[in-house]
Order: C-alpha cells, then sequence, then structure tokens
C-alpha cells in the first residue's frame, strides 16, 4: 500500500504536469476557430482567420524568410556541430581543448539579449574594418543562428558518438583507410540518426529566434518571430491563434513520424534476424 | 619493411595537420562568432554614447602616430548610481531563483515518474515533454496572456466556479512573468534530471529496501544525492536564461516588472544607449559566470557518465 501511494504521487504529478503543458495549448487551437475578435469569448466556429492569415502578405513572406534562414543555418550548425563533437570525443587531449568545450556549452544557456548585442557590435565593427557586411540582414542573421544552433548539434551528436562502439572506426583505420574516408564511410552513416535530430533540433531553434535575430537584423529583413511578436505586443488576436495551431500541428506532425520511425526500428532490431541478411 | 615504417612515419606525421583542420573550423568559428564579441561589449562599455552611426565614440583613437585609449568608466558609475538598475538586476535574480525552485518541484517528480516507466511509454512521454519546446516559444508566452488577463479564461473559470468574487489580477504582475517562466522553461529542466534517474543503477536501491529502509528514507538519503548532476544541469538551464529573459517580462509582466533583459533592450532600442546596454551586459555576465561554469562542470560531468 506504501509503494502504491509513493508510485501514484510521482505519476500524479506527470499528469498534473503534461496537463500544465497542454491545457494552454489546446486552448489556443480552439480560439484558433473563434468567429469573435475577442479571444475569450467564443461567438461561435469559424475559419476567418485561416483566411486571412493566407491573405496577409507580410506574414507570408516574413514564413518564406524564417524558413529559408532556419534552413541554412541548420545546414551549416550540422556541420560545424559536428566537426566540434568529433574533436571533443574522438581527440586525447589537445591544446585548446577546454577552451572549445566552454565555446560550446556556454551557448546553451547564455541570456539572448547578451549573445545578440555582442553579435550585433562584432558585424558594426567588422563593417568599419573590413567593410562587410555592409548592411545586415539575412545574413547576419545565419551567422548569429549558425552559431548557437552548433551548440546544441555538438551536444546531441557528441552524445551519440559517446555511446557508438569505436572498434569499427578501429578496425578500418587498421586495415588502411585513412582517417578521412574512415570518417565520412563509418562514422557519419553510423551517426546519421544523431545528425537528422541534430539539423531538426536546429530548424526549430532557429524558427523560433526573435530576441537574436532583433538585435543583429536590418532594416527590411524581418522573420516571423518578429512579425507575430509586433502584432502580439499590441495585444491578443485570433490570427495569431490561427498561426499557432498550424505551427503545433506541423511539429506534430514530424513528432509523429519520427516517434513512428524509432519504434520502426527498435522492432527490427529486436526481430531475429531473416534470411540472406 | 623499412620502406612500409618510412611511410607509416610520414603519414603520422601528416594526421596532425589534418586534425589540425578538423580542430580548427568549429574552433575559428566560435572564437569568431561566440568569444570575440565578449571582448567588443567590454570594449563599447567604456566608450561614450553619441548621435551617430554607430552611436558611439571610438574607444581607441589613432591620431599624429599616437594611440589615445579613452576608457570612460561613466557607464558603470551611472548603473550604480540608479537604483533602477539595481533593482532590474535584484528583480531578475529572484524571479529566476523563484521559477527554478518550482520548475525544479514540479519537473523532478514528473521525471521520476518517467524514468521508472515501462520502457515503450518513456518514449511517448519523452516527445511529449519535449514537443512543447520544438513549437514556437512566443507563441506558448502568449497563450497565457488570453488564460490570465482580467477578463480571462482563468477568472471567468473561477467566476464561474464561485471561488473568487472579483477578477484577480495576475495579467502584468510578478506572478505572471513565474508562470510564464515555468511553462517555458519547464522541459529544460525535466530532460536533464530524466537522463539521469534512467540511467541511476536500480541495485542501490534496492539493496537499500533489502536493509530495511523506507522508501521515503531511500529517496532522499539515495536517489536525491545521486542525482545532483542532473539537479545542477537542469537548475542551470533553466536560471541562467530566465535572468535574462525579455518576451516573458514584456508581454506579461507589468511596469512594476523589472527584469534587466527587459531594461537592456530598451536602453539599446528605444534610447540608442550601445554603451549603457554594453555595460548593462558586462555585468549580467559577471553575475552568471559562476553559475555558467557550475552548468559546465555538471554537463561536463554528465557526458562523461554517458561514456
Amino acid at each position: 500500500m506504501a509503494r502504491l501511494r509513493n508510485v501514484s504521487f510521482s505519476t500524479v504529478m506527470l499528469v498534473i504536469g503534461l496537463l500544465f503543458l497542454y491545457i494552454p495549448m489546446v486552448i489556443l487551437i480552439i480560439y484558433s476557430f473563434n468567429s469573435s475578435r475577442l479571444v475569450t469569448v467564443w461567438a461561435g466556429f469559424s475559419t476567418r482567420w485561416y483566411l486571412e492569415l493566407l491573405r496577409d502578405q507580410q506574414l507570408l513572406s516574413a514564413v518564406w524568410m524564417s524558413l529559408r534562414i532556419a534552413f541554412y543555418s541548420a545546414t551549416m550548425a550540422v556541420c560545424i556541430g559536428t566537426l566540434a563533437a568529433f574533436v571533443m570525443t574522438r581527440f586525447s587531449r589537445f591544446r585548446g581543448r577546454t577552451m572549445l568545450s566552454s565555446m560550446i556549452t556556454a551557448p546553451l544557456v547564455m541570456p539572448e539579449v547578451i549573445t545578440g548585442l555582442s553579435l550585433l557590435l562584432l558585424f558594426v565593427h567588422m563593417a568599419q574594418i573590413i567593410g562587410w557586411p555592409a548592411d545586415r540582414g539575412m545574413v547576419t542573421i545565419w551567422i548569429a543562428h549558425t552559431t548557437f544552433c552548433s551548440a546544441y548539434v555538438a551536444v546531441v551528436v557528441s552524445s551519440r558518438l559517446r555511446e557508438l562502439d569505436m572498434s569499427i572506426e578501429e578496425a578500418a583505420l587498421d586495415l588502411g583507410a585513412t582517417p578521412f574516408k574512415t570518417f565520412f564511410l563509418i562514422t557519419i552513416p553510423v551517426i546519421t540518426p544523431a545528425l537528422i535530430a541534430g539539423w531538426l533540433l536546429a530548424f526549430t531553434l532557429s524558427l523560433d529566434d526573435l530576441v537574436i535575430a532583433s538585435f543583429v537584423s536590418g532594416p527590411g529583413a524581418s522573420t516571423l518571430p518578429m512579425v507575430v511578436f509586433s502584432s502580439v505586443r499590441l495585444g491578443v488576436s485570433p490570427k495569431i491563434n490561427a498561426l499557432a495551431t498550424l505551427i503545433i500541428l506541423a511539429v506534430s506532425l514530424v513528432a509523429f513520424i519520427a516517434w513512428y520511425m524509432m519504434r520502426r526500428a527498435e522492432e527490427k532490431r529486436r526481430k531475429p534476424l531473416p534470411d540472406g541478411e | 619493411m623499412i620502406s612500409q615504417q618510412k611511410i607509416v612515419e610520414r603519414l603520422r606525421r601528416l594526421i596532425p595537420s589534418g586534425r589540425m583542420i578538423v580542430f580548427s573550423i568549429p574552433f575559428i568559428w566560435l572564437l569568431l562568432f561566440f568569444l570575440m564579441p565578449f571582448a567588443l561589449v567590454l570594449k563599447i562599455s567604456f566608450s561614450n554614447a553619441v548621435i551617430a552611426i554607430p552611436p558611439y565614440q571610438p574607444v581607441f583613437t589613432y591620431i599624429n602616430d599616437t594611440i589615445t585609449l579613452v576608457l570612460n568608466l561613466g557607464n558603470y558609475l551611472f548603473l550604480a548610481s540608479d537604483s533602477l538598475y539595481v533593482e532590474a538586476y535584484w528583480g531578475s535574480i529572484k524571479i529566476a531563483t523563484m521559477a527554478t525552485i518550482l520548475c525544479l518541484l514540479i519537473g523532478y517528480p514528473m521525471a521520476y515518474a518517467m524514468a521508472r516507466a515501462p520502457l515503450q511509454l518513456q518514449l511517448v512521454l519523452l516527445l511529449l515533454i519535449m514537443l512543447p519546446s520544438w513549437t514556437s516559444f512566443l507563441i506558448r508566452v502568449y497563450a497565457w496572456m488570453g488564460i490570465l488577463s482580467n477578463q480571462g479564461l482563468l477568472n471567468n473559470f473561477l467566476l464561474w466556479l464561485g471561488v473568487i468574487k472579483e477578477p484577480l489580477r495576475i495579467m502584468n504582475t510578478n506572478i505572471a512573468v513565474i508562470i510564464g517562466i515555468v511553462y517555458a522553461y519547464l522541459p529544460f529542466m525535466i530532460l536533464p534530471l530524466y537522463a539521469n534517474l534512467t540511467k541511476m543503477d536500480m541495485s542501490l536501491i534496492e539493496a537499500a529496501s533489502d536493509l530495511g529502509s523506507r522508501k521515503i528514507n531511500t529517496f532522499w538519503r539515495i536517489t536525491l544525492p545521486l542525482s545532483k548532476g542532473g539537479i545542477i544541469a537542469g537548475s542551470m538551464l533553466v536560471f541562467i536564461p530566465a535572468v535574462g529573459e525579455f518576451v516573458i517580462p514584456e508581454l506579461l509582466g507589468g511596469p512594476n516588472t523589472l527584469m534587466i533583459g527587459k531594461v537592456l533592450w530598451e536602453e539599446f532600442f528605444n534610447n540608442r544607449d550601445w554603451p549603457v546596454a554594453s555595460a548593462l551586459a558586462v555585468v549580467m555576465l559577471g553575475l552568471l559566470i559562476i553559475p555558467i561554469i557550475f552548468f559546465h562542470r555538471a554537463q561536463a560531468k554528465e557526458l562523461e557518465k554517458n561514456g
């Protein structure tokens, strides 16, 4: 009986915690179908906010801008983050190791206002000294996002590299493969799931960032969070609810696919090997 | 044989250069775009604000073959003299501490229940915890604007229940900010705790109960001390960004909510006083450097345990 009570306390907390996490999102979704402009009064079912969303040219171009920046940032962050993770896990002691590992973990917790301000000052100085970047916009946001996203990618990839069996890589090296070849033919294929996970994480982080992008962006370059923020600042608007619903839907879909694929991979691993494989 | 040894020798000598390239790409990128900018923040914090583009006076000047270095301590003296800034730092730390403690109190039992759940269910629960953090942060904070306002859903619900007679004023107070931070950062508390608790050696707990230790006793004396690394990592992942938080105090807080991230934003964007904003950032970083080192150590230890 005592055991049951003990187990149920944490389980009850888990259920309450999940409700706490999900109720606000469910409310957002419900009120996106409200026909009234007031978000707190229910006035009947309507999809008019979705139609208005599709007609909002400024918002749509911001979405396109954000998606492009997120794509490029995630791709670059996977390259840099993977190299950093590889160095951290496969190279034995070397000069600058502590410095590299601090520069990888610090961006995870660094307050965004500090990162944003410091990068802006860097871009201003660079423009003064080497004349580049002449105006701030997509490229500066891309650099800023790549920098903090690489840290997250490095954490995801290095935890995979650490649990990986190093004997395969050693065998390839012993058999005469160059380190370069070993990396691309052995290491990369084995850590592909972690690379995909890191890319997706970097993509969502870049898509989500408001503060750093606001600092390093120039006139004319507005990302989706910047447009949403300037609208939300004025108060609640059902159009934002409609946008939120679409974002939640897209993320849930990707998460469901990821879960399904992980489950299938798990089942495959458990099954005995079929003939011919 | 000898020739083969020579080849191996030569190859060995080649390897460091390959290693150097692999090492230097991430190193130089982070040095240039992460570490160096802090030096510039420090430099500009000693500058004077002027109406120009960019809006500060150069710290180094080179005229007639002489380099002049002008360090203006005025910004720091200004921060110390105006009680607004001191209160903003203090307010940030207070709010972040309370939010971190709440996250820990809610997140620990959740992570504990997850770690003890059947393996198939654990994956689903993990996805359910992480899913909200993959959607937009801004929109999750925005969701609370509709819930907490005076005519909001929470007040309407409580009035309908008859628990309260008049709507509660939660929106635009520090309580709303704390709720927002707990909501937004809870997943970051749960994940390291969960990672730590699943790896815990269950035989220790079994041994304790075999020896007649009560559940509560086992928890306080074995489970909790063993999960110290996860508690530190999770708390720092909440506390450090929460101190510098801008979006949550801006959207949920009121005029009385003084948080340093918001003050810095206003100095920079509204007053266009870059030197004061830089000085604010330098002091904030000085306050956070010890927690950041704590986090770094806990993170390194947790990762080593993995391998």
